[in-house]
């Protein structure tokens, strides 16, 4: 039983052709989930007793199978059969623990599935825990969480990057193949490129949102975090689709993602926003990059040159939408029908307000605050219908730049990880970590991390794809004809 | 607009929260960094830009949304009060308006 996971179609398909049980597959990756969180804190729950039942019964059903077969037939299970994820604790799962890295959800228990998750469940897979995450996805380093920051396992001293830094670093060590993720302003990108691992996040309305916990509404999506482009393409076939219970959900038919995938990029052309190389970017990390560039050359596409114009204003667009949206969608945590109550309160308004008080990090507090500040009265002119305004904006540099190439390449973090410490008394300096991953969630377009590289360090670095809606085959032909093409086979320090 | 403490205690009045005065001192300047860094939107003109409503695409405007107005079986009382601090008689029990 190999520790690390080659892909889950192999992994899929010795579980169903009984080469190897699920069972075993299974207590490997809670075996290492439980062995390393206390070195990395990337599991705020780890559920033994439901991942080995769930793993007994899928081995059951493919016994039965095979004995009422005549011969053993190909048995169509579904294409996640056996294998192991994690989920990041702001989505839900019926009968775990739902916490969002918070205190104020209490020892909340959702009574209800998110979509995403019956679609995992539904083609078969094993859910053996919940990821730990920045508070509410509210953070670029996992430093927010009320339950402690995750470490990043090429590192140890260092952060994952955020908000989805558990469910990155389970993959990166190795404890689990594929994991789930949610992406608001760059929260499965980044933490990918932070980690060594590959991170979608697809069109906005490419996946549900029931069941997701709401930070953003405008801009959250469900990502996908992998070893390997071929098994975030598989993972992300199966949560696809429209969803009734989420009218932003769009009707659009789900690709064969995993058939379509080749390697075949000549003639494809890649934009290449000189600009956003400039300031502010890590040396190591614009060089990489840049490698990545010469290796898509190489490939046989094209390199045409692009420009964004309004991509420098995207940080101030996001930081006035999103804490706007969040503002509103975390006035529901108020200690009436779930969750956390502060004891003491004896009247209503205090009740809420101690609720809150207490059940809150700092961050967000500040962006409740600063959310509520740009929706007030005298306010909301100047502060967020500009920042609409600007939104729109950047969605037409987008619509321009695609008319001419097919995706664009950019560095996906601006540093490779930082140091646990080093940026939390400074919001805005943490926050100018998206700088290249917001446009994306601002726009709607799809964007993938794929890692290119090691900085000397030995701190992994990510290049990012953005495309046009609905391009996610292009951007997964691309980055599976990079792996291709360059195998990035560098192991992190700690892993399974 | 620098934000001050003042400002701080209204908006928390607005948001139910309570902040104290050691955090309002945190706070503060660091709103203000933040106020003052998203004000560079003014130099970008919007004359005559429709603000971007929403986050859907094209695709996602044109995806036909409504229902029936049928019921349909729902989360039920006793489920939907299995979470709640207060439960009693059927309801949400929360501490008395004064």
């Amino acid at each position: 039983m190999p520790s690390t996971f080659d892909n889950i179609a192999t992994v899929q398909a010795r579980i169903v052709s009984g080469d190897v049980t699920a069972r075993a597959v299974v207590e490997s990756a809670l075996e290492a989930a439980e062995g390393l969180n206390d070195t990395l804190n990337a599991f705020l729950q780890i559920d033994r007793s439901g991942a080995l039942q769930r793993a007994n019964e899928i081995d059951e059903s493919i016994k039965r199978l095979v004995k009422t077969a005549a011969a053993a037939p190909a048995l169509t299970h579904g294409a996640l059969t056996g294998v192991p994820i994690a989920i990041k604790d702001n989505i839900c799962v019926r009968g775990l623990q739902t916490s969002c890295g918070s205190h104020i959800l209490g020892d909340y228990h959702p009574p209800y599935n998110a979509t995403v998750i019956e679609r995992v469940l539904g083609a078969g897979a094993v859910i053996i825990g919940k990821t730990n995450c920045d508070e509410f996805a509210m953070g670029s380093s996992n430093e927010n969480s009320a339950f402690g920051p995750v470490k990043n396992p090429w590192d140890t001293s260092r952060v994952p990057g955020g908000s989805s830094g558990g469910s990155a670093a389970a993959v990166a060590a190795g404890i689990v193949p594929v994991a789930l993720g949610s992406d608001t302003g760059g929260s499965v990108r980044q933490p990918a490129s932070l980690c060594g691992v590959v991170g979608l996040k697809p069109t906005y309305g490419r996946n549900s949102r029931y069941g997701l916990v709401a930070f953003a509404s405008s801009l959250d999506q469900v990502g996908v975090f992998g070893g390997n482009v071929r098994d975030v393409a598989t993972v992300l076939g199966v949560i696809a689709g429209r969803d009734e219970h989420d009218a932003t959900t769009a009707d659009v038919p789900v690709p064969q993602y995993v058939a379509q995938l080749t390697t075949d990029v000549k003639g494809t052309r890649i934009g290449f926003p000189r600009a956003l190389f400039g300031e502010g970017l890590d040396a190591e990390v614009r060089t990489s990059v840049e490698d990545v560039v010469e290796t898509y050359r190489e490939l046989g596409a094209e390199i045409v040159d692009v420009e964004l114009p309004h991509a420098s204003y995207a940080i101030a667009v996001y930081y006035i939408i999103a804490t706007a949206e969040a503002s509103s969608n975390l006035a529901r945590y108020d200690g009436v029908r779930y969750g956390f109550r502060a004891e003491e309160a004896h009247e209503l308004r205090a009740m809420y307000k101690r609720t809150r008080d207490e059940g809150f990090g700092p961050e967000v507090k500040r962006r409740i605050m600063l959310g509520t500040y740009v929706l007030s009265a005298g306010y909301y002119e100047a502060y967020y219908h500009k920042a609409q305004q600007v939104r729109a904006r950047i969605k037409e540099d987008f619509s321009r730049a695609f008319a001419s190439c097919d995706a664009i390449i950019t560095p996906t973090a601006p540093t490779p990880a930082f140091l646990i410490g080093e940026k939390v008394d400074d919001p805005l300096a943490m926050y100018l970590n998206d700088i290249y991953t917001v446009t994306a969630n601002l726009a709607g377009v799809p964007g993938i991390s794929v890692p290119c590289g090691v900085s000397p360090a030995g701190l992994p670095v990510g290049f990012q794809l953005l495309g046009p809606y609905w391009s996610e085959p292009a951007l997964f032909r691309l980055g599976h004809a990079y792996e291709q093409a360059r195998h990035f086979t560098a192991r992190s320090k700690i892993h399974a | 607009m620098p934000i001050t403490e003042a400002d701080i205690e209204k908006i928390a009045q607005l948001a139910h929260l309570e902040i104290t005065r050691e955090q309002r001192l945190i706070f503060a300047p660091q709103m203000a960094e933040i106020v003052s860094y998203v004000e560079q939107l003014n130099e970008v003109d919007t004359s005559n830009v429709e603000p971007a409503t929403g986050g859907l695409t094209p695709e996602g405007e044109r995806t036909e949304s409504s229902r029936e107005d049928a019921t349909a079986p729902s989360l039920g009382q006793r489920v939907a009060l299995e979470e709640a601090p207060d439960p009693a008689s059927g309801h949400f029990r929360v501490p008395k308006v004064l």
